[in-house]
């Protein structure tokens, strides 16, 4: 189908038609989401918590890689928003064995679906299954390789404004593995669009990218000095293949100079939040202590998680009247 | 057969000359520049005015996919793109399926490209077997069934003592060595330049240092041993540097650039195009600069199309998973002239980069028109639009980063040996 070459994620009239990446995501669309959220928190609070915005929809998960805690997330938020939910879990196989990831997506495009919720080791993934399905297929990105994953970027945003209700005069720390997190590219594109006027990114040299400051980060290599008097504390997990590689090494050390514990934390405003995308390395990118502690709102970010992605699922099917 | 190509502006960069003069050709070779000799007479006449009539081009880099790989593209597509695109010689790479390592492989292939009456084909052989970086080819023999040159194409060549010795034993037999340089542990896993692009995108990296690192060591393998080095595909500024460094001290390494990195740079990937995955990776836009400067300084000896025709499944996966390579053949000539354009060089400085030049590397008599040379001859109308439709290319690669791109110059007519390879059909002369 058609795709914006300058914003494949909107349709014609500008409006979310896939969420694929925060990034060129207009400031009131990411307002829009945000707010939708806000009234859908309200519905997974009632004894019935459904609502019928998608009824008669399929929505179809599909992860190409493996993850509990996403699929389940998205799995709930659909049902609440009472469309049927079809979970895919297709193995990581080479493109040389079995079915190419086009001719899957086109097999269940035919099974008349509305969604697709996708997830892919690969960056880009999603692009190209917004690029070959119909026009009335939405794509939502549920994580694709080291590119973006824009629902949990999204609830990050919902959770530090809920808490710290304006974003103009934050500064915001993001700690640990860069190089290879969606998250933190999510979250980046998301903070600088909604107006965020300082962002850190704090790691060793190895899992900093190239260029970095290009997306309008702060660098910092020495975590005392980033978490200085800054807002919102987000660490990131840490994956254990990493420390296989030469990029680490080993968990104590990294645990030792960037893992976020009470001491560390002190550095920051008083009234500083931690997020973490899940699911944590406790005694690896954060002490338990802290993951526990009462500037920690970890446990906040999974029902806000919840009530996004609602948000993001009747905004991109059109039937989102807020 | 005889023929007359008449009224076209003629140029010869080898032989100094841009100029309208007549070209006579007879048995093959070219008989008259200018003055028909006595007693000529044409039983065809090829009319150019308006034209440019050049040497036919010569392609230092395009896979045509056969043996083995027939799923791509097949010889015969490819030389009759060859010939569209103006291109009358081409070397291939060995990374064939079966690698081209074995005499046998060698004198079959250049027999089915010679049965098809389109380029001359010029194979280069594998520098280790299998392409495998362990155990070297027998190279003599090889070279005495017509490999030209030898290379690792892009297949990891990560032991140094192996390339140390292959370099070694290459130059005994005085036989080039063409690398392009890459340390494939500093590449490891990469996909993109380690840039602004792959940061934003996700992609995972590959540093210009897997690029310098390679060119250094083999600079100093070469100084070594004595051997013929040519530096395949670079694709940065700092690459650039050290070569023009290595020249300035003596050295007789010569080196290429593919006519992507001329044009494309790492912002051409825009959302996870495919066809910008291209090996080695398109860098930032200053490397770009740099390579479109050096190859007008001639720093950089000559461009090619590093022609990779894939097939339309390989390509339709994520970027990190899709076959690397673009088609080029048929490009060559409009993106050089491109080039050249936007670079203010006189045509003939364009042409020279795409025959005279790629000849000399390639140790061939080809390139020029002299009297008495082989008649491989490219006409072309340098006048004229077109639109890059991925359809209408001959190659069965449609793989382009170029699709709707208007680029100005069309071949018209490509002889070889004196007979006429293509001819632009009068519906598509419009």
């Amino acid at each position: 189908m058609w795709l914006d070459p300058r914003n494949p994620q909107l349709n014609k009239n500008g409006e979310l038609n896939h969420l694929l990446s925060i990034e060129g995501l207009p400031a009131d669309v990411l307002r829009q989401i945000l707010d939708a959220a806000e009234s859908f928190v309200g519905v997974t609070q009632r004894e019935v918590k459904k609502v019928p915005l998608l009824r008669g929809k399929s929505v179809f998960n599909i992860f190409f890689e493996n993850s509990t805690r996403t699929r389940t997330t998205f799995e709930i938020a659909a049902k609440r928003l009472s469309a049927d939910v079809i979970n895919l879990a297709i193995a990581q196989s080479s493109t040389s064995k079995g079915e190419s990831m086009l001719d899957t997506v086109a097999n269940l495009a035919a099974m008349q679906a509305d969604m697709f919720v996708v997830r892919h080791a690969a960056s880009g993934a999603p692009y190209l299954i917004a690029k070959h399905v119909g026009q009335d297929i939405h794509v939502i990105n549920a994580g694709d390789g080291r590119h973006q994953h824009p629902t949990q970027g999204l609830l990050d945003m919902y959770t530090i404004r809920h808490y710290k209700k304006d974003f103009t005069n934050l500064r915001v720390a993001i700690i640990g593995d860069i190089l290879h997190s969606r998250v933190a590219r999510s979250q980046i594109h998301a903070l600088t669009t909604l107006g965020c006027p300082e962002i850190r990114v704090i790691g060793p040299r190895t899992l900093i990218p190239a260029d970095i400051r290009s997306l309008g980060v702060q660098v910092y290599h020495d975590l005392k000095e980033g978490l200085k008097d800054v807002d919102v504390v987000s660490t990131l997990r840490l994956q254990n293949e990493r420390m296989k590689g030469a990029l680490l090494a080993s968990g104590q050390e990294f645990y030792k100079y960037y893992g976020i514990t009470d001491d560390k934390l002190a550095l920051a405003k008083p009234d500083a939040i931690v997020l973490h995308p899940g699911p944590m390395n406790r005694g690896v990118e954060i002490d338990s202590s802290v993951a526990d502690g009462g500037q920690s709102v970890i446990l906040p970010q999974v029902n806000f998680g919840i009530a996004i992605r609602m948000a993001v699922m009747s905004i991109v099917a059109g039937s989102w009247r807020g | 057969m005889k023929i007359h190509i008449k009224g076209g502006r003629l140029i010869d960069p080898k032989n100094g000359l841009d100029d309208a003069r007549d070209l006579y050709i007879a048995a093959g070779k070219i008989v008259g520049v200018g003055n028909a000799p006595a007693g000529f007479g044409a039983n065809h006449i090829i009319d150019a005015a308006g034209k440019i009539v050049c040497p036919g081009l010569v392609d230092l880099a395009a896979r045509l996919r056969e043996p083995g790989l027939e799923y791509m593209a097949t010889l015969d597509s490819e030389m009759n793109a060859a010939v569209a695109g103006g291109v009358t010689s081409l070397a291939c790479p060995p990374d064939t399926d079966p690698p081209l390592d074995e005499p046998g492989l060698v004198e079959m292939l250049k027999f089915r490209a010679r049965t098809l009456n389109k380029a001359r084909l010029y194979p280069i052989g594998a520098l280790t077997a299998g392409l495998k970086g362990t155990k070297l080819t027998e190279m003599a023999e090889l070279r005495d069934s017509g490999c030209v040159a030898f290379s690792h194409a892009d297949a990891p060549l990560t032991d140094n003592q192996v390339l140390l010795y292959a370099l070694q034993y290459a130059a005994t037999f005085n036989i080039p060595v063409w690398l392009r340089p890459q340390d494939s542990f500093v590449a490891r896993g990469g996909v993109a330049h380690d840039g602004q692009i792959a940061t934003r995108l996700g992609l995972p990296p590959i540093p210009v240092t897997a690029e310098t690192a390679a060119v250094a060591l083999i600079l100093l393998l070469a100084r070594e041993t004595g051997a013929r080095v040519h530096l395949a595909r670079l694709s940065s500024a700092a690459a650039i540097n050290m070569v023009r460094r290595a020249r300035h001290d003596g050295a007789r390494v010569t080196c290429d650039v593919a006519v992507h990195h001329l044009h494309l740079s790492e912002m051409d990937i825009g959302y996870f195009d495919g066809n910008c995955h291209l090996i080695p990776p398109l860098r930032s836009q200053r490397d770009r600069d740099a390579l479109r400067r050096a190859l007008a300084e001639h720093t950089i000896d000559a461009v090619c199309s590093d022609h990779c025709p894939v097939d339309d499944d390989a390509k339709q996966l994520p970027f990190s998973e899709a076959e690397p390579g673009a088609t080029g053949l048929e490009l060559l000539l409009p993106l050089t002239l491109k080039w050249a354009d936007e670079e203010q060089l006189p045509l003939a400085t364009a042409l020279s980069r795409i025959t005279s030049d790629a000849a000399n590397i390639l140790g061939i008599d080809a390139g020029h028109l002299s009297v008495g040379a082989q008649a491989d001859v490219c006409i072309f109308d340098a006048q004229r639009y077109w639109k890059v439709e991925p359809a209408s290319l001959l190659s069965l690669g449609k793989n382009t980063p170029y699709s709707g791109l208007e680029v100005k110059g069309r071949v018209t007519h490509t002889l070889v040996g004196g007979m006429i390879a293509h001819e632009l059909r009068v519906h598509e002369t419009r």
